[in-house]
């Protein structure tokens, strides 16, 4: 049983990860999936190309404890401005959303600035991520 | 068994990527004997001089933004001894939605150039003479359009469209397993690239319409053994495509070309090849008969770098992309295109690739690894780990077969979901430190500054420039010939017997839009609903 499955840090909790835009590239979204479902999480997959409207709408109809982003096609900044701010615009501005992805880093401290809560790349350990979330989700 | 193997036995076990057991010694019983180069089954590769007669084309893959920013970036290139292009297209243009789309908004000129209509594509080639160079378009989903566009360009250019070479990838199936810039269900899609692949035979013999693709299912996650056999079995897919719509094997599978990626273990990568080459020659000759030697010879290009490279100590990546360059150089490749050091984090600037071409350059001229055919034959460990790549490749394709082909396997996301699961054991071996990757989980140095030397900024102008030309391309044009155009299209999409490429070309030529053909062709055809299993 790996470290993930034995803690069930995120037990109950229910996750959004998203693909937002036109970026094709989800083997990230798909490792992320799965480590949080080990990790005890309901794990709610959108697919690929939903609008930021649609990742709102699902967001809300489900009750999510978070929301997952992943983009790499550069248009991070953009994207997770228009999803945080339909969050907010309806009134769940406080579910948090997190971001993984091709992130330059220069480009982390702006999305921070929009409200992005956590910013995630592909050497970031899994096991760190999840505790990461399962602090801001306690 | 040898004293030494016998004393290996009780040490630690070595595995390549791909989970073979790496001998600590290979002895001459365990070699068998490759063969000559230019012989069929072309372990030593498809030419008998190899590189001597010809080198590998360098294809650095480049374009963003506009038309015009893109068109000077190729010219630079091409003054700096690059001998290929290789066009990068914005997602809206791969998935088929016009710039003003609000799927599109965000993606516009952002990871490559929009080419919304005939207009961009004849900026984009402003002063290049397409009967002079060879083109690559990283192109899938709207490969076809595409593919007429750029005979348009010939047509206006006068270019006879027999003296063009180059390639589309025009590799769908890999696009529902991997990349993800399909569009329409599984079906028609092959419809339209049997559709290009039987028009490009009679129309544009030089050039390749189909690339087929291992690279992005290897980039997901999956080992270089699935790589190639994920791609041989999506090969025969198209194969058997083409032969039911009336195509002739021995002479389509001349221009049959695939593309993968080059990772870090140096055999392995190199005896993929060997391998695969001899894999495909093999299966073209048990099961379709075919002899003529051109169409079993197995011509591939490559990238080196993509998830290879981390963004943590990001210099390093330069020495791994030179070291996958030499790989993909002893595997007998026949275009190189070597990642900058900076694409694990941005877009490369024009300081990094150039460096990146420059990589390539030295491999080719001063390295002396290019100077005799396959230099690799007839080492024990090479011959013997070819052999077992091989093994390993039937066994994959067996296992797509047993569950009943690659089209189902797509359909039902069977595919998918065994990519995924090796991603996430990839990315787990990587966290453990299991597999080592050195200034990230080796080595890492906590106190490293945040620097990246040169920065990447797209001008933030590019957007609204292509709207802008986007409008009025839409108020100058016939809007009758083009409403015509589209109409016709229409009709010939929702029979099944005509084929749609002159059509296309027509619509290219009245400039209509990449998003209306699509919209035309969504009406008759409708999307691919992507099954998710995770």
């Amino acid at each position: 049983m790996s470290a993930l499955a034995a803690a069930r840090s995120l037990a109950g909790k229910r996750i959004l990860v998203a693909k937002p835009g036109l970026d094709g590239h989800d083997a990230g979204a798909k490792v992320i999936a799965l480590a949080l479902r080990d990790a005890g999480a309901e794990v709610i997959y959108t697919g690929l190309r939903k609008s930021p409207e649609f990742i709102v709408r699902v967001a809300l109809d489900e009750d999510v404890a978070a929301v997952g982003l992943s983009i790499l096609s550069g248009s991070h900044q953009e994207l997770s401005r228009e999803v945080i701010g339909g969050l907010r615009a309806a009134g769940a501005g406080e579910v948090p959303v997190f971001v993984g992805g091709t992130i330059p880093p220069q480009d982390r401290d702006a999305l921070f600035a929009l409200g992005v809560k956590g910013v995630y790349t592909n050497d970031t350990p899994l096991e760190r991520m999840i505790e990461e979330l399962a602090r801001a989700l306690a | 068994m040898s004293a030494q193997l016998k004393a290996a036995a009780g040490a630690a076990r070595v595995t390549t990527p791909s989970g073979i057991d790496v001998p600590v010694v290979a002895t001459r019983d365990m070699a068998s004997d490759p063969g000559a180069p230019g012989v069929y089954p072309f372990t030593r590769g498809i030419f008998a001089d190899g590189y001597r007669g010809r080198p590998w084309t360098i294809r650095q893959y480049s374009g963003f933004g506009s038309a015009e920013a893109s068109n000077q970036r190729y010219r630079f290139l091409l003054e700096q001894g690059q001998t290929g292009l290789s066009v990068a297209l914005d997602l809206p243009t791969q998935c088929g939605y016009d710039p003003d789309d609000p799927m599109a908004r965000p993606e516009v000129g952002k990871v490559g150039v929009s080419l919304f209509s005939l207009s961009e594509m004849e900026t984009l080639f402003e002063g290049i003479d397409l009967g002079a160079i060879s083109t690559s378009f990283t192109i899938n989903g709207t490969a076809a359009i595409v593919y007429a566009m750029y005979l348009a360009v010939a047509d206006k250019q006068g270019v006879p469209r027999a003296k063009l070479t180059g390639t589309i990838q025009n590799d769908i199936l890999k696009e529902y397993v991997a990349r993800g810039t399909w569009i329409f269900p599984v079906r028609p899609s092959l419809r339209l690239i049997a559709d290009s692949v039987l028009f490009a035979n009679s129309e544009t013999p030089r050039f390749n319409a189909i690339s087929i693709a291992g690279a992005h299912v290897r980039d997901a996650g999956c080992t270089a053994v699935e790589e190639m056999a994920y791609t041989l079995a999506n090969g025969l897919a198209y194969v058997d495509e083409l032969i039911r719509r009336g195509g002739d094997v021995a002479k389509f599978a001349r221009r049959l070309s695939f593309f993968f990626y080059v990772h870090m273990d140096l055999f392995e990568e190199a005896c993929k090849f060997r391998a695969g080459r001899r894999l495909w020659a093999k299966l073209l000759r048990e099961r379709y008969g075919v002899t003529d030697e051109k169409a079993l010879h197995f011509r591939f290009g490559v990238v080196c770098g993509g998830s290879s490279l981390v963004a943590a100590q990001p210099y390093n990546n330069i020495v791994r992309v030179a070291i996958e360059n030499l790989a993909a150089v002893l595997g007998g490749a026949q275009s190189i295109f070597t990642c900058a050091y900076d694409e694990a984090f941005q877009i490369p600037t024009e300081f990094s690739a150039e460096l990146a071409l420059r990589t390539q350059q030295i491999v080719q001229h001063e390295s002396g690894v290019a100077a005799t055919v396959d230099p690799l034959a007839g080492s024990y460990y090479v011959e013997w780990l070819t052999d077992r790549m091989e093994d390993g490749m039937r066994e994959v394709m067996g296992e797509i077969g047993a569950y009943g082909g690659v089209v189902k396997a797509i359909e039902d996301g069977w595919l998918q979901r065994r990519i995924a699961l090796r991603a996430r054991e990839k990315k787990d071996a990587t966290d453990r430190g299991e597999r080592v990757v050195v200034g990230m989980n080796r080595y890492r140095r906590e106190d490293e500054a945040q620097s990246f030397g040169e920065v990447f900024r797209l001008d933030p102008g590019t957007a609204a420039r292509v709207l802008e030309k986007h409008a009025e391309v839409k108020r100058t044009r016939d809007a009758a010939r083009a409403a015509r155009a589209l109409d016709t299209l229409e009709a010939a999409a929702a029979g099944e017997k005509e084929n749609l490429m002159p059509l296309l070309v027509d619509c290219c030529h009245a400039y209509c839009t990449v998003g209306e053909m699509v919209a035309r062709l969504k009406r008759c055809w409708g999307e691919f609903q992507e099954p998710v299993r995770l």
